[in-house]
């Protein structure tokens, strides 16, 4: 297996030109500031409340993900090239949640197995034929990419649901020109702040009305929902109302928000509830945090929903493999970014060789989210692997696997000293009509532990501010 | 604006409120209890915020006595208690966190960081040092209201938040006024004993009264001044006048119609006040008449949440964090 790429250091132990300025810089300080300095980001975050619910902790257990305040740095070069990698990615993905709604020509063409996307269960037959404003589906994606040993960025995950993390993007930036203001003096850090205009943009683009100031909400599961900051943040930001199932209603297909002046017309719903809870009527009847009636109102094109119902189907870790061949049959053009490659274990070819290649492999399942349930074959014991084996043999086609790739890493923050972490990097993306763009930067997750691979917030997983360089 | 945002803030500056009087009954009678006398007289005193708060019944189903320190841990820190200054707090926080979006970061600020630094206390004791413990949440309660009023846009989500600060302003100074109805009414031949001087002296430091009745009045302590300081002065902003005005102006720009029924409760309340003079009052009894005002003010209460937060029969859950006001008082001396 290759060596993790360090973002800092050559293999000379050099510092790279990026991070010259940071490296001069940091050894200026004294220990004392940064320590300091560490301690101020915490309890500004904690005054901020900017924190998150943690699962399986006990009713409104909060806390706060480790900000790191070494930056995650990208040379603008290479960002040119990444950025263009994901644009074309995203369309392609679009064009797919479109035609499998529709006419199904890439199934027909024979590039995708026809019953692997119509069988699956991210498939929504109720999207079927539904018409959508510009065809966008994902106008809200954040992509997961990693830079392997090789020095090649590779995608890791498409989110093109309700993806999460932009608030911690801004709050990170914002946190770092708050602490270190003559550090962005010296370096020229492009800027992401405009974030929130851009995504107003986007959903007012997306509204099916066509009025001058169009009603925009966003859609939360509420104050316990581990994203509630992050919902109530990017609402403040764009200046919406931030509404609950409760507040909205449907009338003759029509969604309307219960305001102290009687029903109010909303157009755009920037929805964070996943598809099975947005309206009992349609979906999971027992959802008490949807709205009855909102997806007749959507087929009817009354409202918009941001992201559109279904795209699922285009994220599936078993759909993954085949984006490559999206991008080729869709826009006529190559893959500019790696996809790693996967072995899905419902194929049994496939299943065989994971089998017998599960200390080498990462195992996720196909549905799985957050970091939870996969299996690290070089970092686990003889007995995980074991155990993990019978599950898999249980149901092989809930699983899917990819070679361990070694993330590169930055150096982090480990009590007083800086060591070597493994990061990933989600970059946003927004799509209306013919139009995809991305502020430059993202949400840095980072590994806090020596080693580990996993930079998941429920598992632990800390973040920093990501810089692209002009 | 949302109907459930405007139930959120409402309630929140509520609790705020609450959470600022309670530490007030609490500081004025532990300075009482400072002075010396009998010891039944003393421990009598220490009903009064469990009265005040609705809070005797179910303090008594904890501790089989009335002491300082019990009623001390019970009102201020005490989390299993609904009406302790740490539940105020976590609710108006828990009502804040919900509708974020609406206020100004500073405001956010200010109350997530009282819940941390409250949430640290729960449970303690509070008997070595109370009164920096009550000056702290009347400064913190003063700071979120100076930063409202400093930052907040003027939008209809600022007259909730008031709407629920004099609503809740007038509930608590009728009910201090009201447990201490006796103290005021305990006759003329009494005037001039330096306890009486501190007992009244108490009722109006509790609603920061003390030098505004030496201005206006500049006279010896009376009980009927003292009730038409609190009640009925328009120019003290704890009186129950200053506050109904206020509500009733803030229900004239919040109102869907000219004709709507919380208007008119509003306006009666607030005519009722504005053309009664205090011996007409204390001739009907304070008591009754107290009594009429809390049971008015709960109608107009339930009235605003049915015009403003409710606005269509068929809503859905019901409001996780807002809760129903307490109970009118079970005014019971030992």
């Amino acid at each position: 297996m290759p060596h993790a790429v360090n973002e800092m250091y050559d293999e000379s132990g050099a510092v790279r030109p990026s991070y010259q300025k940071l490296a001069q810089w940091l050894g200026q300080q004294s220990p004392e500031r940064i320590a300091q300095d560490r301690h101020a980001a915490d309890l500004l975050f904690h005054k901020v409340g900017i924190t998150f619910a943690v699962y399986g902790e006990g009713a409104g257990t909060e806390r706060l993900i480790p900000f790191d305040i070494v930056p995650h740095i990208i040379p603008g070069e290479r960002w040119n090239l990444l950025e263009a990698g994901l644009k074309q990615r995203v369309q392609a993905l679009n064009g797919f949640c479109h035609d499998v709604y529709h006419d199904r020509e890439i199934l027909r063409a024979g590039k995708i197995p026809s019953d692997w996307v119509l069988n699956n269960s991210q498939y929504r037959q109720e999207m079927i034929g539904v018409n959508l404003p510009g065809r966008i589906y994902s106008h809200i994606a954040g992509i997961d990419v990693v830079k392997a040993g090789d020095g090649d960025y590779y995608v890791l995950e498409d989110n093109l649901r309700t993806p999460s993390g932009v608030s911690y993007m801004l709050e990170n930036r914002r946190m770092m020109m708050r602490l270190y203001p003559e550090l962005f003096a010296q370096a020229s850090v492009r800027p992401v702040e405009h974030y929130p205009d851009l995504l107003l943009d986007t959903l007012r683009a997306a509204s099916p009305r066509a009025v001058e100031d169009p009603t925009i909400v966003l859609l939360t599961p509420g104050i316990y929902n581990s994203a509630y900051f992050e919902h109530a943040f990017l609402a403040q930001q764009m200046g919406i109302e931030l509404v609950e199932g409760q507040d909205l209603m449907v009338e003759n297909e029509r969604v309307y928000m219960r305001t102290t002046k009687g029903p109010q017309r909303v157009d755009v719903v920037y929805r964070r509830i996943d598809d099975d809870f947005l309206d009992p009527k349609t979906f999971r009847a027992d959802s008490v945090l949807g709205v009855p009636g909102l997806f007749d109102a959507y087929r009817a094109g009354n409202v918009a929903l941001a992201n559109a119902v279904g795209t699922g189907i285009a994220d599936d870790k078993s759909i993954y493999p085949f984006v490559p061949e999206m991008i080729r049959f869709y826009l006529g053009e190559e893959p500019l970014l790696k996809n790693v490659h996967t072995w899905i274990c419902g194929r049994p070819d496939d299943l065989q060789y994971v089998l017998a290649h599960l200390p080498e492999l990462v195992v996720k399942e196909a549905q799985g989210s957050g970091g939870y349930g996969m299996l690290i074959g070089p970092k686990s014991t003889r007995a995980e692997i074991d155990a993990y084996r019978r599950r898999l043999l249980a149901e092989p086609e809930r699983f899917i696997a990819q070679p361990t790739l070694d993330l590169s890493t930055v150096p982090t923050y480990a009590g007083d000293e800086l060591k070597a972490r493994h990061v990933d990097l989600r970059p946003f993306l927004l799509s209306r009509e013919n139009h995809t763009h991305l502020v430059a930067g993202g949400l840095t997750r980072v590994a806090m532990k020596e080693g580990s691979l996993v930079v998941n917030s429920s598992q632990g997983g800390g973040v920093k501010d990501t810089w692209v360089l002009d | 604006m949302l109907s459930r945002t405007a139930s959120n803030l409402y309630w929140m500056s509520r609790y705020v409120e609450r959470a600022e009087n309670t530490a007030r009954v609490l500081d004025v009678t532990y300075r009482m209890s400072l002075v010396q006398r009998e010891p039944a007289v003393a421990e009598s005193e220490w009903y009064a915020p469990l009265n005040i708060t609705g809070t005797l019944y179910p303090f008594k189903g904890r501790y089989s006595t009335v002491r300082s320190d019990q009623v001390l841990t019970f009102m201020a820190l005490d989390p299993a208690n609904p009406a302790s200054i740490l539940s105020c707090a976590k609710q108006a926080r828990e009502n804040a966190r919900a509708v974020r979006v609406t206020l100004t970061s500073e405001m956010w600020e200010v109350i997530n960081s009282t819940w941390l630094e409250l949430s640290k206390l729960s449970g303690k004791d509070l008997s070595a040092n109370p009164q920096a413990f009550f000056d702290w949440v009347k400064e913190r309660s003063h700071l979120f209201r100076g930063v409202s009023l400093g930052t907040m846009h003027r939008s209809d989500a600022f007259q909730f938040m008031r709407l629920g600060t004099f609503l809740e302003r007038s509930d608590n100074t009728a009910r201090i006024l009201d447990v201490k109805y006796h103290v005021l009414l305990s006759g003329p031949k009494e005037v001039g004993r330096a306890v009486d001087y501190y007992q009244w002296g108490s009722v109006l430091r509790s609603v920061s009264a003390f030098e505004t009745y030496k201005r206006v009045y500049r006279d010896a302590i009376t009980p009927l001044k003292i009730a038409e300081l609190l009640v009925l002065r328009e120019d003290f902003p704890r009186s129950l006048q200053f506050c109904l005005h206020e509500v009733f102006d803030i229900l004239n720009r919040l109102s869907p119609s000219p004709r709507a029924e919380v208007l008119r409760l509003g306006g009666e309340l607030d005519s009722r006040l504005r053309f009664i003079r205090i011996q007409a009052i204390f001739k009907e009894g304070l008591h009754e008449y107290l009594t009429d005002f809390l049971s008015r003010t709960q109608a107009l209460s339930e009235e605003i949440s049915r015009t403003f937060f409710r606005p269509d029969a068929s809503a859905g859950p019901g409001h996780e964090f807002a809760s129903m006001p307490r109970s009118f008082t079970q005014i019971s001396e030992p």
